[in-house]
């Protein structure tokens, strides 16, 4: 079976910041992205946990993609001006996707 | 002085108030006890849909007057104004940076609706009437203490790097919390005591229980922050959280006598001015400005300010009121 180069982007960020971030990242040309919930952690801004929030939009969200490698630095760009100011981790990894034309 | 003391004893408990206690002791004592996310986003929307619509009933059956608009202009006039003196006051009490000062400051501005609801339960087993439109003043109280909050910070030349832009406007002005208040607070108006009647089993009936076991969560949520936070807040900030709401009741007192409002009314103006927010600000601040320490506001708002007036507030605003504006 046929594997494609893809980059795979995990972006970890307050809530409160999701709909600017996938605002962000359409803008960017990433076609695909999925959302996910985040239970809680630890980092430089303490620890925390999802079960202590009093709303959903005072926790994290994790917000994932895999796009084609020429895409990633506007990306990059894109994200990186909505996560720069607040709490966040922003982590790339190589990737091997099947059906290149989807990303 | 003896009844507003006793007033308060009386106070202390009740099923509301033992509710939350448990669940601060709950936590504060590690126990896994913990309401499921899904619940507690459920019963707020229920007392949120239930204080709403009751507020519209009322209003529906006494009507419109002069005091409503001269509420909603005093009440307005409260949150805008209350932040400015929360931030002179920290600069006084505390050493926060400028932009923490200013978010607590918007907290103090802005209300707890929880706290409004807890109030209204408490007039009502009480007996006290008040105007079913003190809800739509709360609804108006939520935005205008951050406008000063960010004011505060651009005149002051905090620097924040967040995002003001129209859509924190949007999110502000059209969050979740208001439009179904302001949403519910209509239906009610409308359809009036013949539409109260109808939904009375849902919405009167067990409005008591399910504020007992979303106290019961928020007693979690406070105990949780504390023990996470411990260290965090030095004595002057912990003493700010409870004197800033002595001062905006005080203030909210005076807003009541201007605006001709009943004792009942007028306890609640007081309650609302002496609330600080924990859900519409917090979620602004973060996104305007994301330097201040949500360890700071979050903790102040919520494990001093709100426990406070639940457990002391509630029941002297309703004294004071009593005393002077049905005197």
């Amino acid at each position: 079976m046929e594997m494609h180069d893809a980059k795979r982007v995990e972006i970890i960020i307050e809530a409160a910041l999701e709909s600017r971030l996938t605002t962000a990242m359409r803008g960017a040309g990433v076609t695909g992205y999925t959302v996910l919930p985040v239970k809680g952690g630890s980092g430089r801004s303490g620890q925390w946990s999802r079960a202590g929030q009093v709303t959903r939009g005072s926790g994290m969200v994790a917000v994932v993609c895999l796009i084609r490698p020429d895409r990633l630095d506007a990306l990059l760009d894109a994200a990186f001006a909505v996560v720069e100011p607040h709490i966040g981790v922003v982590s790339i990894t190589d990737a091997q996707v099947l059906r290149a034309e989807r990303f | 002085m003896t009844d507003i003391l006793e007033l308060a004893a009386g106070n202390l408990i009740s099923p509301i108030i033992l509710s939350f206690v448990l669940g601060l002791v709950a936590a504060l004592a590690r126990s896994d006890l913990t309401i499921p996310e899904a619940v507690a986003k459920g019963m707020s929307i229920y007392l949120l849909f239930a204080i709403g619509f009751k507020g519209g009933a009322g209003v529906a059956a006494h009507g419109i007057d002069t005091t409503l608009v001269l509420t909603l202009i005093v009440a307005g006039a409260l949150s805008f104004g209350l932040p400015f003196i929360g931030y002179t006051l920290l600069g006084a009490m505390s050493k926060l940076s400028t932009i923490d000062k200013a978010a607590v400051a918007a907290h103090y501005g802005s209300i707890s609706i929880v706290t409004f609801v807890a109030a209204t339960s408490v007039l009502e087993a009480q007996g006290i009437t008040s105007e079913g439109y003190m809800v739509a003043a709360a609804a108006v109280m939520e935005a205008p203490a951050i406008l000063s909050a960010l004011w505060i910070v651009a005149r002051a030349g905090g620097g924040s790097k967040g995002t003001v832009d129209a859509g924190l406007y949007r999110e502000i002005l059209l969050n979740g919390s208001i439009v179904l208040l302001i949403g519910s607070f209509f239906i009610g108006a409308i359809t009036g005591e013949d539409g109260l009647e109808t939904i009375a089993p849902f919405i009167v009936a067990p409005f008591q229980g399910v504020l007992c076991l979303f106290l019961l969560d928020m007693g979690l949520v406070a105990g949780r922050g504390l023990r996470d936070s411990r260290g965090e807040l030095g004595l002057p900030t912990v003493a700010f959280g409870m004197l800033m709401p002595l001062i905006g009741s005080s203030l909210g007192l005076l807003g009541a006598l201007l605006a001709g409002l009943s004792p009942g009314g007028a306890a609640l103006l007081m309650t609302l001015s002496a609330s600080a927010s924990y859900i519409a600000v917090p979620a602004a601040m973060r996104v305007a400005l994301p330097e201040a320490r949500p360890s700071i506001y979050l903790t102040l708002s919520l494990g001093v300010t709100f426990p406070f007036n639940l457990t002391i507030g509630i029941p002297l605003y309703t004294a004071i009121s009593t005393a002077i504006v049905g005197g």
